[in-house]
């Protein structure tokens, strides 16, 4: 098989090519501190004219070495520190940190505490996804989006709070279910928020792709190949932007959403709107999926019988979830005793952001703070 | 699913896999480390494990391990090849040709674990600075203030 490429799509010229001035690669960094690199980026440009010829991310400036700070601490302690990874969607965090050790111990986590995964999970994804939408509107100069979504995740943080006590890091699903069962009238305060939300989807999203600026930046601009990205195993929506339909809710069903009823939204064209389309769907999906688990929940216990001193058996386990960003893998590894002997953790914004070169090359400066921000990276995710 | 998998890789290989598990539902063969890249390659175009999902380096306490888990968006499965390397020389071919995605793994991997990866593009620190001394994830390692 020969290796896939983005060679054949269109660039920009350089001014040589264009105008036939002569001028020279000049290195440009972009971040660490920069407004649209999303957090602590680096982005080591190599210009001629405005036309980037490539891009090196130096990433590392957030590393709080998580994964050797896990193997100090028992599998409970490790949980906060999960929460620390991708901000933006703990849920998942906690999610994929909390399968990874019930895979390896065997624990049967009851069906109530499922569902109530499940619910957080997508809550989880619309807050993520809304910071998402209202910083790439942001980037590309539309304001108000940016305020609108604020606003709505707010109503979602508050209600987070009332589960948890915490807006961001929620520490909330524990090994073996969930510590507390949802406060009474919350499953409707979430629907209410669901009838209220989805009209605004709808508005913010005729503000943007009503709107001729946001198209000509993003139609067309940093097109990914499909089968390059599969083979920089690039996934989530900057996967499906492009045409492949794996999600791990489907392909590979954790938790209870084999018996939920829900769509894999799916662009072909692979450029920074085909990436767009896809999140504000998947808002609408989360919602659907939300609606259901809450329909369907059962009652019942929320936590499995766990002893006082957890110690799970030795042997090692790879488990995955879909977070926001995409594929979230934990490889774990126990001796035995009270502490991980090695937690590994795959971070989709990792493999995300390691295409953008690939991606960038031949548009201009201002193409990349697009192209960038519809990978959407989070870099506590990528650094640890 | 996965013993049929197994029993393809070994037909293909009979002296590369020294042991293979079920991990919970994930098939983890051990292979020798000189074979890495001509299975990978294999799983790759004949298995369609098409995309690299993760790269995970192990410090046991006597050896590195370095394991390459593996999906296929055909199949809808996954596998984990391991590698074991000694601690005086651990050093395997990069599978960077193989899935252009096992760049950055492998740089962590060399750079929280010491394991060197030969013919890989690239192979600096990424998440520590160049300055660091020693590779962290290592039992051995000692902090320093």
């Amino acid at each position: 098989m020969d290796q896939p490429s983005n060679q054949a799509l269109h660039r920009h010229p350089t001014p040589e090519q264009e105008h036939g001035l002569k001028t020279e690669e000049l290195l440009l960094n972009m971040g660490p501190q920069h407004p649209s690199t999303h957090g602590v980026l680096r982005l080591i440009l190599h210009i001629e004219g405005e036309v980037v010829l490539d891009a090196d991310p130096d990433i590392g400036y957030l590393h709080r070495g998580m994964e050797k700070l896990a193997e100090r601490r028992t599998y409970a302690q490790v949980l906060p520190l999960t929460d620390r990874n991708d901000y933006l969607a703990a849920m998942s965090n906690n999610q994929v940190y909390c399968q990874a050790v019930e895979k390896l111990a065997g624990i049967e986590v009851p069906e109530r505490a499922h569902f109530i995964r499940v619910v957080v999970n997508e809550l989880g994804r619309i807050a993520s996804h809304l910071v998402w939408l209202g910083t790439f509107a942001l980037d590309l100069g539309a304001m108000s989006v940016f305020l609108y979504c604020f606003r709505e995740r707010e109503v979602l943080l508050s209600l987070f709070e009332e589960i948890c006590g915490a807006r961001m890091t929620y520490s909330y699903i524990r090994v073996g279910g969930v510590p507390w069962d949802v406060p009474d009238g919350w499953a409707d305060r979430v629907r209410q928020f669901l009838d209220y939300l989805l009209p605004r989807l709808d508005e913010n999203d005729a503000l943007l792709t009503g709107n001729e600026v946001f198209l000509s930046r993003t139609q067309g601009v940093g097109v990914l190949d499909p089968r390059l990205a599969i083979n920089y195993g690039v996934s989530g929506p900057s996967l499906r932007g492009s045409g492949p339909q794996f999600d791990v809710r489907r392909d590979d069903p954790y938790a209870v959403y084999d018996r939920l009823d829900f769509d894999i939204p799916y662009q072909t064209t692979g450029d920074c709107l085909g990436r767009y389309l896809v999140r504000v769907e998947e808002m609408r999906q989360s919602a659907r999926i939300v609606r259901q688990a809450l329909d369907l929940m059962p009652e019942g216990p929320i936590m499995a019988k766990m002893p006082r001193v957890f110690r799970p058996p030795a042997g090692e386990v790879y488990t995955r979830v879909e977070s926001p960003r995409g594929l979230l893998g934990v490889y774990l590894v126990s001796d035995g005793g009270t502490n991980p002997f090695r937690l590994k953790w795959r971070a989709p914004s990792f493999a995300n952001l390691q295409v953008l070169p690939e991606i960038v090359r031949g548009w201009k400066i201002a193409d990349v703070v697009a192209i960038l921000g519809s990978i959407d990276i989070v870099l506590g995710d990528i650094d640890r | 699913m996965n013993q049929e998998l197994e029993q393809t890789i070994r037909q293909q290989f009979p002296d590369a896999v020294l042991a293979a598990t079920d991990c919970k539902g994930t098939l983890l063969i051990t292979i020798k480390a000189d074979q890495l890249l001509p299975v990978c390659r294999f799983v790759r175009d004949s298995l369609e494990f098409d995309f690299p999902d993760c790269v995970t380096g192990i410090d046991t306490g006597k050896e590195l391990e370095v394991v390459y888990t593996l999906w296929s968006t055909v199949r809808d499965n996954d596998l984990s090849i391991k590698v074991v390397l000694p601690y005086d020389a651990p050093e395997v071919d990069s599978v960077t040709e193989v899935w252009k995605g096992a760049n950055w793994h492998e740089r962590e991997v060399y750079d929280l674990l010491g394991v060197r990866f030969r013919n890989h593009p690239d192979l600096r620190r990424i998440l520590l600075p160049e300055s660091f001394q020693g590779h962290p994830l290592r039992k051995e390692y000692q902090e320093t203030d």
